[in-house]
């Protein structure tokens, strides 16, 4: 492709295609087939389609293709039908027998299957409704959401670069390289006041200034996409990747023209094999097409993108080790300053954004940095992708304008907390982030809140706790995740954490002394001031943001030698409730330990004596709990 | 983690090992080869042993010391061979918090894998791995990529007993 003409042919051709418009005659289905999607039993789905409307004949006017994430995990597989002039239509939780009931009754017959659809299925409602919503346009999940990085997944097919084309795909990229000097872009970019959406909220825009301008020895500069997303409970950057790769190296394109580099690297987790597998047609298709390449639009700009895969470093996250395990070496970090702007990648003057960092870059090219400080609060503007999860009703991934009260997306987006449960507290930023009590549930989410209450906005982990997660047990979890990740190159964090878990390992089994609270804040402050790295500085985190709301709850373990949740075994008792057992014998049966035998009394109104669990015996695995269909057995 | 060094004998093929130095002499020209050289290597061997090492540091010219450790380094490079059937038990964030640590210390008792490892017969094998990525089906564990989620602990058997 040389030129702009033939982009817009692309674009012309394809247009009633992604989303067939009034007066068209074409359906186009679409399976969701992200890892989720895939892991749910989408393949099957999507192949049931496929046949069913070639036997029905219905192909010319029929399209079934694959699509990335849709973002509502627990309704997986799901099916959504496009028809002119109509709201699509939802079907969740699809298999192969469902979806031939669908090409039957409503790709060949014209009726909607209601059934399937996602207002007759939603999570936590128990009955029907009668005039319940068939189009996940509806669904108050995503009624709420404001889609900017996520607005093509689920829509086009990642695979067809035809598809992204359509949506405006390389319409930034071929404006920046004919309208636009590189400064300009720059200035769109800071104008924007987009921030770096891998976690620490570093200005985009001056990033690029910076490696602009600060070396200019006409020498090499790389640009680097950071799709390492190491956060456990973290799934945006795989959704951006897996539906809509395109967005990412278009804006890598933007980035190297911005800075003067023509030479790119995304460093992806290894353990994203669709991920990877997306990446690589899309960037043999924009090399086809000569979108990436030499002389790019016949404007001379050369710029090419490499891959290179992680394996499992959780410390690779941090820009300068993934720098150097890009080189090709253990991926520990280095000392900065030399800053990457100046001594990067291969010690060149490197740029490092993440992959929902870039996902946002065509957008403010093409609508304007005005239309994306609209959006947002005044020092975080735009929208931020969660990856919602833990005790939640609806798991997905949501996207939000910055500001949107924590409330709003765990009580209305998310339906609240399943089971009746209480809502403890939402952690956000995975081992680098702390956690939100409940009372500051109210909290806008922007970076400079996330931080001021002790957490942070992290890559976009948020996982909701109930009043059945141990807060010390949490904070525990982390520490290990971070003693175990740790590089190993600096003493505070190498000894440091382990020596905290140390600590909390004794705590958990009941074993902890006052002391050994203040032992924890102590260290907790000087790994952070001493680390060399963003993981060793954030890694007490989650304890110290757990001391500070939770505090009561460390005391019950240390003074009381209880754990209010019943999560720590060592300090959990099971017992049955001598009143309510029935003496059906059902747990008895069950337990591992033959812990369990009959007492000698019978509760009033029952038949058989209850039973009792011998404290010596009990190895606490709970199954018991789990068989007593009566609610008679008790955890303390 | 600490690594062990495997137990098992090597058993490399002439093949395998043409494989190899036809990926080092491929990337040979590329910036920074080491890690993709060695996950090539892994992905012809389905794991790291010293004597592959041996192999890359004769055609590439470094260390075998430099190679250990970026072998070492990396959680994915593996230095055991991995069972027939390889059971990974996801300990995410989401999955933890529905329990995965349970699901976990079963599967360990009932291979008696506790803690993970492989088994003496090379037939099965037990990791616990970071987020996959289906937290929505929290909590979950994989079976040579087959995905089981939504677990109880008295799920497990069950699902052992297909392989056993």
């Amino acid at each position: 492709m040389k030129s702009l003409a033939e982009l817009v042919l692309i674009k012309e051709k394809m247009k009633d295609q992604i989303i067939p418009s009034a007066g068209s005659d074409e359906i186009r289905v679409v399976v969701g087939l992200a890892t989720c999607g895939i892991a749910a039993g989408a393949r099957p789905v999507l192949s049931t389609l496929l046949e069913g409307v070639e036997k029905a004949d219905l192909g010319d006017k029929v399209s079934v293709t694959q699509t990335g994430c849709i973002g509502i995990c627990q309704y997986e597989p799901v099916v959504e039908v496009y028809e002119p002039g109509k709201d699509k239509i939802t079907y969740v939780k699809m298999t192969a027998e469902k979806a031939a009931r669908v090409v039957e009754e409503h790709l060949k017959g014209g009726k909607v299957v209601t059934e399937y659809t996602i207002g007759n299925n939603l999570v936590g409602q128990a009955e029907k409704k009668d005039n319940a919503p068939d189009s996940l346009n509806d669904v108050i999940f995503y009624e709420k959401q404001t889609r900017v990085a996520l607005r093509n997944c689920g829509v086009i097919n990642p695979e067809v670069i035809d598809e992204y084309i359509a949506r405006d795909g390389y319409a930034a990229l071929a404006k920046v390289l004919t309208e636009m000097t590189p400064d300009e872009v720059i200035d769109t970019v800071l104008a924007s006041g987009l921030r770096g959406r891998g976690g620490a909220g570093f200005p985009t825009g001056k990033k690029w200034q910076l490696a602009r301008n600060l070396v200019k020895d006409g020498g090499k500069k790389y640009v680097c996409c950071n799709a390492d997303e190491g956060d456990p409970g973290a799934f945006m950057d795989r959704s951006v990747l897996e539906g809509d790769p395109h967005a990412v190296l278009e804006a890598m394109a933007i980035a190297g023209y911005a800075i003067g580099a023509d030479e790119g690297y995304i460093y992806v987790r290894a353990e994203y094999p669709i991920a990877i597998h997306r990446l690589e047609i899309a960037l043999n298709q924009a090399r086809q097409y000569g979108l990436l390449g030499k002389d790019i639009f016949g404007t001379g700009f050369n710029f090419d993108i490499s891959l290179r895969f992680g394996a499992g470093a959780f410390v690779c996250g941090e820009e300068t080790s993934l720098m150097t395990s890009i080189e090709g070496k253990r991926g520990e970090p280095r000392p900065r300053p030399p800053f990457p702007a100046v001594k990067g990648l291969f010690d060149r003057p490197t740029i490092l954004n993440n992959v929902e960092t870039y996902a946002n870059i065509a957008q403010i090219i093409l609508k304007g940095a005005d239309w994306f400080a609209s959006m947002g609060t005044e020092k975080s503007k735009g929208t931020k992708v969660f990856a919602l999860g833990g005790k939640i009703t609806n798991t997905g991934l949501v996207e939000i304008p910055m500001g949107t009260p924590l409330r709003e997306v765990i009580e209305v987006i998310g339906g609240g907390i399943p089971h009746g449960k209480k809502f403890k507290a939402a952690q956000t930023g995975g081992p680098s982030g702390g956690c939100i009590p409940a009372h500051l549930i109210d909290t806008p989410i922007d970076y400079d809140n996330l931080l001021a209450i002790g957490s942070m906005m992290g890559s976009g982990g948020l996982i909701v706790m109930d009043e059945d997660n141990c807060m010390v047990d949490i904070a525990r979890f982390f520490l290990d995740f971070t003693v175990d990740e740790s590089c190993g190159k600096c003493t505070p964090c190498r000894v440091g954490t382990k020596r905290m878990l140390e600590i909390l390992d004794k705590i958990i089994a009941g074993k902890g002394e006052l002391e050994d609270i203040d032992r924890l804040e102590e260290l907790a402050n000087y790994i952070k001031s001493a680390s060399l790295c963003g993981l060793g500085q954030t890694a007490p985190n989650p304890v110290i943001s757990t001391l500070r709301y939770f505090r009561d709850e460390y005391i019950a373990h240390v003074v009381d030698k209880k754990c209010p949740a019943g999560v720590c075994k060592s300090l959990l008792r099971y017992s049955i409730d001598k009143e309510k057992c029935i003496g059906c014998g059902m747990c008895a049966k069950n337990c591992p330990a033959d812990a369990i035998s009959k007492t000698d009394y019978t509760a009033p109104g029952h038949k058989l004596p209850s039973l009792a669990i011998d404290a010596a015996k009990c190895v606490k695995c709970g199954v018991c709990m789990q068989n007593c269909k009566f609610g008679a057995v008790e955890k303390k | 983690m600490k690594k062990k060094l495997t137990t098992v004998d090597f058993c490399g093929t002439k093949e395998q090992e043409e494989k190899l130095v036809a990926v080092i002499a491929e990337l040979k020209d590329t910036k920074g080869a080491m890690m993709p050289i060695l996950q090539k290597a892994q992905e012809i061997y389905g794991y790291l042993p010293v004597e592959v090492m041996r192999i890359i540091a004769a055609h590439t010219g470094k260390s075998l010391e430099e190679i250990f450790g970026i072998a070492t380094f990396y959680s994915q490079f593996a230095l055991n061979p991995k069972g027939k059937v390889s059971i990974a038990v996801c300990l995410g964030t989401a999955c933890y918090v529905k329990g995965s640590g349970d699901i976990y210390n079963k599967v360990g008792e009932e291979l008696g894998l506790v803690g993970g490892g492989t088994t003496s017969d090379g037939k099965f094998s037990l990791e616990a791995t970071r987020c996959i990525g289906a937290c929505g089906l929290a909590p979950v564990l994989t079976v040579n990529e087959q995905v089981y989620g939504r677990l109880t602990t008295a799920d497990i058997k069950g699902i052992l007993d297909q392989y056993r």
